[in-house]
C-alpha cells in the first residue's frame, strides 16, 4: 500500500524531468557529464604538454601529428560535454550550422597554407646579402 | 453548426498568430550562429598564423620565446574556469541564486588568471624586443592570440554583469537565458584556446 503513492511521486517526477529535458532543447549537462568532459580535457592537455616538453617522440612529425590530432578530439570533447552539441538540438539547426562553419574553415585554412606554400616554393632564392638589405 | 465553423474560421487568424511566436530557443540558435561566424574570424586569424608562423625575419623562433610551464598554467586556468560555469550553470538549474553567483565570480577569478598570466607574457615579450613589429610570425601571433584574450577580457565583464544581474533581480527566464548563452559563448572560448595552445604554443616549440 505504502509503494502505491511512492511510485506515483516517482513516476510524477520522472515526468516532470522528461518534460523539462524537452523544453530546453539546448540543454544543460549534469554533473557527470561536466566531470566527464572535464577529466577527457586534463588528460587530452597534459598529454601534448608532456610530449612537447619531454621530447619523447622522436619525430617531429609524429609530436606534431598527435598534438593536432589529440587537440581535435579535445575540441569534439568540449563540444559534446560543454557546448552540449547534439544533432537534436533546435531541430537539428545548431549542427548545421557547425558543419557549414567547419567547412568554410576547412577551405580557408587549407587553401591558405596550401596556396601559400606553394607561393613560398616557387620564390626567388634569396642569399643573406639581399636580406639585410631589405626595407 | 454553421454558426459553429462561423466562429472557427474567425478563430483560425488568432490560432496562427501564436503559433509564431518562438520562444526562448530562437535566441539560442542565432547566439550560435554569432559564435558560428567569431569562429571564422579566429579561423583566417589561424590561417594568417600558419602562412606567417616560420616568418622569422631573422629574430627570435617560438623555442627561444615561448615558455611552456606558463602556457600549461594558464590553459588550466581556463579549463578551471569552464568547469565552475558549469557549476554555475547546475546551480542555476537548482534555482540557487547565492551559489550560482559564487560560481560565477570564481569563473571570473580563473579568467582573470588567464588574462593576467597572457599580459604578463605579452609585457614579457615586447619587454626582450619580440613585439608585434618584430616579425610576420609575432605579428600574427599578437593578432591570433590578442584577439582571442580581448573576448575572454568581454567575456569576463559579461560574467560581471550578469552576476550584478543575477544578485538584482535573480534567476529570472531573462536572466537564464543571458547565463545560457554566455555560457556558450565562455565553452567557446576555451574550444579556441585548445586550437592556440595546440597550433600556435605547441607546434610553434616543436618548430
Amino acid at each position: 500500500m505504502s509503494s502505491q503513492p511512492h511510485s506515483l511521486a516517482h513516476e510524477d517526477a520522472h515526468e516532470a524531468h522528461h518534460g523539462h529535458s524537452h523544453g530546453h532543447e539546448a540543454g544543460h549537462g549534469s554533473l557527470r557529464s561536466y566531470m566527464v568532459g572535464f577529466a577527457l580535457s586534463v588528460v587530452l592537455t597534459a598529454i601534448p604538454f608532456a610530449l612537447v616538453m619531454s621530447g619523447a617522440l622522436d619525430s617531429k612529425m609524429a609530436t606534431a601529428v598527435v598534438v593536432m590530432g589529440l587537440g581535435a578530439i579535445q575540441i569534439v570533447v568540449h563540444m559534446i560535454f560543454f557546448l552540449h552539441m547534439n544533432p537534436r538540438s533546435e531541430g537539428g539547426w545548431t549542427m548545421m550550422a557547425l558543419i557549414f562553419t567547419l567547412i568554410i574553415v576547412g577551405i580557408a585554412l587549407a587553401g591558405s597554407l596550401w596556396v601559400m606554400h606553394h607561393l613560398n616554393v616557387n620564390m626567388m632564392p634569396m642569399t643573406h646579402e639581399m636580406m639585410k638589405n631589405m626595407p | 453548426m454553421t454558426n459553429a465553423t462561423q466562429t472557427d474560421a474567425t478563430e483560425a487568424p488568432q490560432f496562427y498568430l501564436e503559433e509564431e511566436h518562438h520562444p526562448e530557443g530562437s535566441t539560442m540558435l542565432g547566439f550560435w550562429i554569432y559564435l558560428m561566424s567569431d569562429c571564422l574570424i579566429f579561423a583566417v586569424l589561424f590561417a594568417t598564423h600558419g602562412v606567417l608562423g616560420r616568418n622569422y625575419a631573422a629574430g627570435p623562433s617560438p623555442a627561444d620565446l615561448f615558455d611552456l610551464p606558463l602556457v600549461a598554467i594558464n590553459t588550466a586556468m581556463l579549463l578551471f574556469s569552464s568547469i565552475t560555469y558549469g557549476f554555475a550553470m547546475l546551480q542555476m538549474e537548482r534555482n540557487a541564486k547565492m551559489e550560482t553567483i559564487f560560481w560565477l565570480g570564481v569563473t571570473a577569478v580563473f579568467g582573470l588568471a588567464f588574462l593576467g598570466l597572457e599580459l604578463y607574457e605579452f609585457y614579457h615579450l615586447i619587454h626582450e624586443g619580440a613585439g608585434p613589429t618584430r616579425s610576420a610570425f609575432l605579428s600574427s601571433f599578437f593578432t591570433l592570440v590578442g584577439t582571442h584574450g580581448l573576448h575572454v577580457t568581454f567575456g569576463i565583464i559579461w560574467i560581471v554583469t550578469m552576476m550584478v544581474q543575477v544578485k538584482m533581480h535573480g534567476l529570472i527566464p531573462e536572466n537564464r537565458r543571458r547565463l545560457m548563452c554566455l555560457s556558450m559563448f565562455w565553452h567557446f572560448l576555451d574550444v579556441i584556446w585548445i586550437g592556440v595552445f595546440s597550433f600556435v604554443y605547441l607546434i610553434g616549440v616543436i618548430g
